[in-house]
């Protein structure tokens, strides 16, 4: 017997609290991770309470104010309407986060779908799926997600759909190596043994053991999402004005960087440090999913 | 005469976020010129930490906190060097060598191999790049590569294992060092090939008078090869002798129970394994008192008070570091010795086959080009029949790609054979769909060689061994069920309250309890055990095997036990079946087949396996099998073994010898003992 | 290698299929009617039954496709709806200065990131590592046209050293050429040096934990022969795809600097066509990215292959 008498009895509830307690532990351990986190829920707080905190209506022209430079009424300035660019930044962020997410969520659900069954089959199924997914891939996602745009128009809606179907082929591929080589594990062999079938084979054995890098993927995928909005509203094929986007205040102003460079730089800031801390989480959750890349990054 | 190598109290530490973690503890040894010394120990005993610190080889988060260590014509200790400084340097791998455990991964994948051992000469010597190379190829011949000149420019990846262990020979052997450490060289390597290549290290060693220092946790590698050993436990050496005052007259409790936990090819049938209780300390918890206290059966209280002994003289040229006198040792081995006795389980064989496999094949296609045209099979697996009786353990033993696993899976029906018959109790299964074998997948259950990958790491452990309650539905209630899973728990010699935990949480041993509880909670007839205890630590073996043993006799499973450790299956099978490239050679009782093994292959097998007894060890032929098991796909014609056989006839090279029975029980497949 | 190449260029033409025929349902995709929505409403009954017929509306989806991709594979994309040109005309103009670009920042950006995240791999831990893997990290979160507009900001207006927008090319005027050039080459390769960087240090400790590595130091090689010649070549296994990628993306990566730098490459010319929903322009550049990106990948597999002696073909 080994050690037997030395572990005292546990409930069940104590034993994953355990765990989930050690996993945000050693993941805030790292202060550059706490930091971001911090960070993150600021501009998160900032989003969903903007009607609460912004100073001024986000979309009210005051043609008189226009273009002023950063003073204590207007601490990033106005832009060419007399719109005060704080507010305006406050409400953007509600966009870019809920395209970034949502686009994310749901690719990662059909794309996870999809790359277990094509590398749990495998076969004929594999194949059609692996050339779709492909397919997808040929096109750089920017690229992708503009013809979309072309064809669907911009939108908050809109544009969460093309995302995400811009971003369902990383899901497929990742995923599908992920059931191969859990397939080769021994557990696998062992449920089937037992007699599992398919379905609960793939729910209870396999899809468990391949989430962790998804997720990871996940964090760093919104981060990309993000990106790939704002450069589509800086380009005007995103969000319409007179809606607030980051993107398209950052390309609003570019005409008047000698009047007001606030009204281009302050969005592009905001939608960089958004970026930098959804990556550095993602890269703190990986290191502590995955010991063995600690510190590699 | 100075030592040739001289270690003084090394300590290595390794820096963790709880603070320092010491891996080995005030080590001292020595060696001298031409001399082949062997370091045992489990995992985790510090060996292999040792031999990297000597050379500096240590990287972070370990460092050298302290020690010494001389090198005959190098002045002062070794660790005053810096790693990297030339004079460090040109001591690893030009004066001191090494040969790693996984020759697989110990080779760079991108560049050839002889390119990899020209480099080492060039670094070492004065030979210009066309001598090194010449001299790269002599090397290569001299570690037995056929055709060397034409595979010098082939990367590691077209060599097998044991080929590739012999470039790394030919690696460390290049610059002509003085000092070889072979760290686990042979661990991944199948018995027949392990001694080839000791043997080679030695008679190369003998010629050159290298000294040789053999680090392995088998006993009886260092048996057959050193002549002077160091034990290690928990970063100590424990005790030192000539080999033989080790094996015949041990003088520290650790070693004495290490040899009564390992079964030999000369035990008789009902000896009684004596595990070694408890999991050695992990080094983060390692107290100051000995750190073999817990598991000791000679333990006294002083143990305790007192700080780790040094190491004590015994007898001439014998240390060990033990409180106890020898005096003391020995009452209280007569003490012990006294106790009542464990009893070998009884087992219950009846004269019923659960099983009986006949003809059975498995092919698997080659398939190439972008249509997947079928242009050939492996053929893993030829004609076996045999029988496995109620209540009986059948021992399946032969080298790796003899298609053992492939025999098992298909009698598991994880592979469906492409001819033959498995009658599990009279009724075929072989060409079942998956439907109809529903009911018989609960019957023949499986234990997996490695612990670790074969336990979902996302489940409790609780549900990984109630998974199969719940699918076959046996239990009507959630209550009935919990209760027969605390009852397996039990079974296993596991803490129910352990069900919360998930895999990563249990020491090998415990998960490999969990792998049992788990082939036993369908109520199965026939268990195969894949190499059941291979991946685990000597002095957990032996838990494992007894507990097996305890189950065979107190639910009347039968096993089929495929394994390459030849003395584990003679010890827990009661007939055995020999495999040789898809093929069944030999088929015998156990007692029968390693007293008087027939076919030429079982004879050469039974004599590469190294004994824990250097007696017995001296007896034996230094290589009993030459040359390495061919490819599957390249199976010899006729009798596949007639190309490594001593006694190759003309017909061997044409007929493929039947199965046929010799003597009661006693099959076997070989034309020199055809009755005609 | 032949039979290798084969089988993967038969596999690129099919995922080409797939992409030409999402392309080609790009026009029976937009709403309403295409020809409404691609030349808005106000056109002559004349011009619409033009365009009409020459989408070949009138036929079937299927025979439509078909004679589509016929005329494709020869180049001809139909008429550009909003600058009434033959699109091939229209693109072949513009393709050069896009690969021009993407070419230089390409060649720049690869051993400028192999080189920093071989330095930060090897000096682990210290300073210049934390400056580096910052610098890396942050530079990758940083979208390309916010790079481009600061630029723009800094060195055109408030220090009035480079001109904020153009292309000349180097033989018509070389000191304008580079000096029109050098931000929004800069730009296009901010990004992959740090993602370059980033994949190189990673890998590169990964190797370095290896087996082999150790074999290597037990044979006494110095740190440098250590790093060149046994870590390097394996950790550059894993960059080769990250270069694949960029490579593939080539085309398609440039909007954001032509229309920060008002250059008219292709993908500028590919923004414009999207907002004036010129179908048959579109379907022009996205097939051409798409082949660009495929070949692309055929490449990387055949480096890939030449350099890992593990994969055997």
């Amino acid at each position: 017997m080994e050690n037997v008498q030395e572990i005292k009895t546990e409930t069940i509830e104590s034993e994953s609290r355990k765990r989930t307690k050690k996993f945000i532990k050693s993941l805030f351990k790292r202060k550059i991770v706490l930091v971001s986190a911090i960070g993150l829920l600021l501009i998160i707080f900032s989003a969903v309470f903007a009607p609460l905190i912004s100073p001024y209506d986000p979309n009210a022209q005051v043609l008189s104010e226009a273009l002023q430079g950063p003073s204590a009424s207007h601490i990033f300035g106005t832009d060419n309407y007399g719109r005060d660019i704080l507010s305006r930044i406050f409400y953007g962020g509600r966009v870019s986060l809920i395209v970034g997410v949502a686009a994310v969520l749901g690719a990662c659900v059909i794309g996870t779908f999809f790359g277990m069954v094509s590398g749990f089959f495998g076969g004929w199924i594999d194949d059609v799926i692996n050339r779709i997914s492909e397919a997808i891939r040929a096109i750089p996602q920017i690229v992708l997600a503009m013809s979309l745009c072309a064809i669907f128009g911009g939108g908050v809606v809109n544009l969460a759909i093309i995302l995400g179907i811009s971003n369902i082929a990383v899901y497929i591929r990742m995923m599908r190596g992920q059931v191969l080589s859990v397939k080769e594990q021994d557990y696998i062999m062992a449920a089937k043994l037992q007699g599992n079938k398919s379905f609960r084979m793939m729910m209870k054995h396999i899809l468990p053991n391949c989430v962790s890098p998804i997720i990871v993927q996940m964090t760093l995928q919104i981060g990309q999402t993000i990106l790939a909005e704002a450069g589509l509203s800086f380009l005007g094929l995103g969000i319409s004005a007179p809606t607030a986007s980051w993107g398209s205040i950052v390309s609003d102003g570019r005409q008047y960087l000698l009047q007001n460079p606030w009204f281009s730089i302050a969005p592009g800031i905001c939608i960089a440090l958004l970026v930098i801390f959804l990556n550095t989480i993602g890269d703190g959750v990986r290191d502590v999913l995955d010991p063995r890349m600690r510190g590699r990054r | 005469m100075n030592h040739l190598l001289e270690v003084k109290d090394l300590v290595t530490c390794f820096h963790t976020d709880d603070g320092d973690v010491t891996a080995v503890d005030r080590v001292s040894l020595h060696i001298d010129r031409g001399e082949i010394i062997g370091l045992v120990g489990e995992s985790g005993s510090g060996k292999s930490v040792t031999m990297m610190s000597i050379q500096q080889l240590i990287s972070p988060p370990g460092y050298v906190k302290s020690g010494e260590v001389y090198l005959d014509g190098v002045e002062g200790n070794l660790l005053t060097y810096k790693a990297d400084s030339e004079k460090m340097r040109s001591i690893r791998g030009g004066r001191i060598s090494m040969i790693f455990q996984e020759p697989m991964t110990s080779l760079n994948p991108v560049l050839t191999i002889g390119y990899q051992i020209q480099e080492n000469i060039l670094q070492h010597t004065d030979l210009d790049p066309e001598a090194a190379k010449k001299k790269a190829i002599e090397m290569l011949k001299m570690v037995k590569i056929p055709d060397a000149e034409q595979r010098y420019n082939d990367y590691p990846q077209q060599f097998s294992g044991g080929m590739r262990q012999r470039i790394m020979i030919a690696i460390a052997l290049s610059a002509n060092p003085d000092l070889l450490i072979a760290d686990e060289a042979t661990t991944a390597l199948d018995v027949t090939t392990q001694a080839q290549i000791l043997e080679m290290i030695r008679s190369i060693a003998k010629k050159t008078n290298t000294a040789v220092i053999i680090v392995t946790h088998n006993l009886g590698i260092v048996a057959r090869f050193a002549e002077r050993i160091y034990v290690m436990y928990s970063g100590r050496v424990m005790e030192t002798s000539k080999t033989w005052n080790i094996f015949k007259k041990s003088g520290h409790p650790y070693t004495k129970a290490l040899l009564r936990a390992i079964p030999r090819l000369d035990d008789p049938k009902d000896r009684v394994l004596i595990p070694i209780d408890g999991l050695p300390p992990s080094p983060a918890d390692r107290p100051t008192y000995c750190p073999f206290y817990k598991r000791c059966e000679y333990r006294k209280d002083s143990c305790k008070e007192n700080a780790m002994p040094d190491l004590q003289e015994i007898g001439p040229d014998h240390y060990s570091a033990c409180l106890l006198s020898q005096n003391e040792m020995q009452a209280k081995e007569i003490e012990l010795r006294n106790r009542p006795q464990k009893a070998a389980p009884v087992k219950n064989i009846r004269d019923e086959n659960v099983l009986e496999v006949e003809g059975v094949k498995k092919y698997f296609p080659i398939l190439k080009g972008i249509m997947r045209r079928h242009v050939g099979d492996v053929k893993a697996i030829e004609d076996i029949s045999y029988t496995l009786k109620k209540g009986e353990t059948l021992g399946i033993v032969g080298e790796s790609g003899c298609g053992k696993t492939t025999m098992a899976r298909c009698v598991m029906r994880v592979y469906k054979p492409e001819a033959g018959i498995i009658r599990f109790n009279g009724i075929d299964i072989a060409g079942m769909k998956d439907k109809e074998l529903a009911p018989y997948r609960s019957k023949i259950a499986m234990i997996f060689q490695d612990p670790f990958s074969s336990l979902d790491p996302r489940q409790t452990a609780g549900s990984i061994v109630e998974e199969s309650l719940i699918i076959n539905h046996s239990c009507k209630t959630e209550k009935e069920r919990q209760e027969k899973v605390d009852r397996l728990f039990r079974l296993v010699g596991l803490d129910p309250s352990l069900k919360n935990r998930v895999p990563h949480e249990f020491s090998g041993g415990q998960r490999q309890r969990l792998g049992i509880a788990r082939a036993l909670s369908s109520d199965p007839e026939i268990i195969v055990c894949d190499e059941p205890i291979s991946a685990l630590d000597v002095s957990i073996q032996a838990q494992i095997i007894n507990l097996l043993e305890e189950i065979q006799a107190k639910l009347g499973v039968s096993y089929i036990f495929i394994a390459h450790d030849l003395a584990v299956v003679k010890h827990i099978s009661d007939r055995v079946l020999v495999m040789y490239l898809g093929h069944i050679v030999e088929i015998a009782d156990c007692d029968e087949l390693y007293k008087h093994p027939f076919h030429p292959y079982t004879e050469a097998l039974l004599q590469a396996v190294p004994e824990a007894d250097p007696d017995v060890e001296k007896t034996k032929p230094a290589v009993a099998l030459e040359g390495e098991v061919p490819s599957i796909i390249n199976r010899p014609a006729g009798c596949p073994f007639h190309n490594r056989c001593k006694h190759c006839m003309e017909r061997c090279t044409k007929e493929v010898p039947q199965l046929t029975e010799f003597d009661s029980g006693h099959q076997v497949a070989c034309f020199l003992f055809d009755k005609e | 290698m032949g039979r290798f190449i084969l089988k993967r260029l038969g596999q690129t033409l099919i995922v080409l299929f797939i992409v030409s025929i999402f392309v080609f349902l790009m026009v029976s995709f937009l709403p309403g009617d295409p020809v409404y929505a691609m030349l808005g409403g106000e056109i002559s009954q004349e011009t619409y039954d033009k365009w009409y017929y020459d989408l070949g509306l009138d036929k079937p989806i299927v025979v439509r496709y078909f004679s589509w991709l016929g005329k494709a594979l020869v180049g001809d994309f139909g008429t550009s709806a909003s600058q009434h040109k033959a699109v091939i005309d229209v693109v072949a103009q513009r393709v050069p200065i896009t690969l021009y670009f993407s070419i230089l920042a390409f060649i720049i950006s690869v051993p400028l990131g192999i080189l920093l995240g071989v330095l930060a791999a090897v000096h682990r831990g210290t300073k210049l590592d934390g400056i580096l893997t910052t610098f890396a990290n942050v530079c990758s979160c940083l979208p390309q046209f916010f790079i481009s507009v600061l630029f723009l900001y800094l060195f055109s207006m408030i220090l009035h050293l480079l001109p904020s927008y153009g292309f000349t090319w180097p033989w018509e005027d070389f000191g304008k050429s580079v000096s029109q050039t050098i931000m929004p080459i800069t730009c296009l390769a901010i990004g992959g040096v740090a993602s370059i960087c980033r994949q190189t240090r990673s890998s590169m400790l990964e190797v370095i934990n290896q087996d082999y590595i150790r074999t290597a130091k037990s044979k006494g090689l110095s740190q440098h022969k250590i790093i060149m010649k046994h870590a390097l070549k394996n950790a550059l296994i894993p960059v080769i795809t990250l270069m694949g990628l960029r490579l593939g993306g080539m085309m398609g990566g440039s909007m954001f600097v032509e229309t920060v730098f008002n250059i008219s490459g292709m993908d500028s010319l590919l923004v414009s066509a999207i907002r004036a929903q010129d179908i048959p322009l579109i379907q022009a550049c996205v097939l051409l990215i798409a082949v660009v990106g495929s070949v692309a990948n055929i490449i990387t597999d055949i480096v890939y292959a030449a350099v890992d002696p593990r994969i055997r073909i």
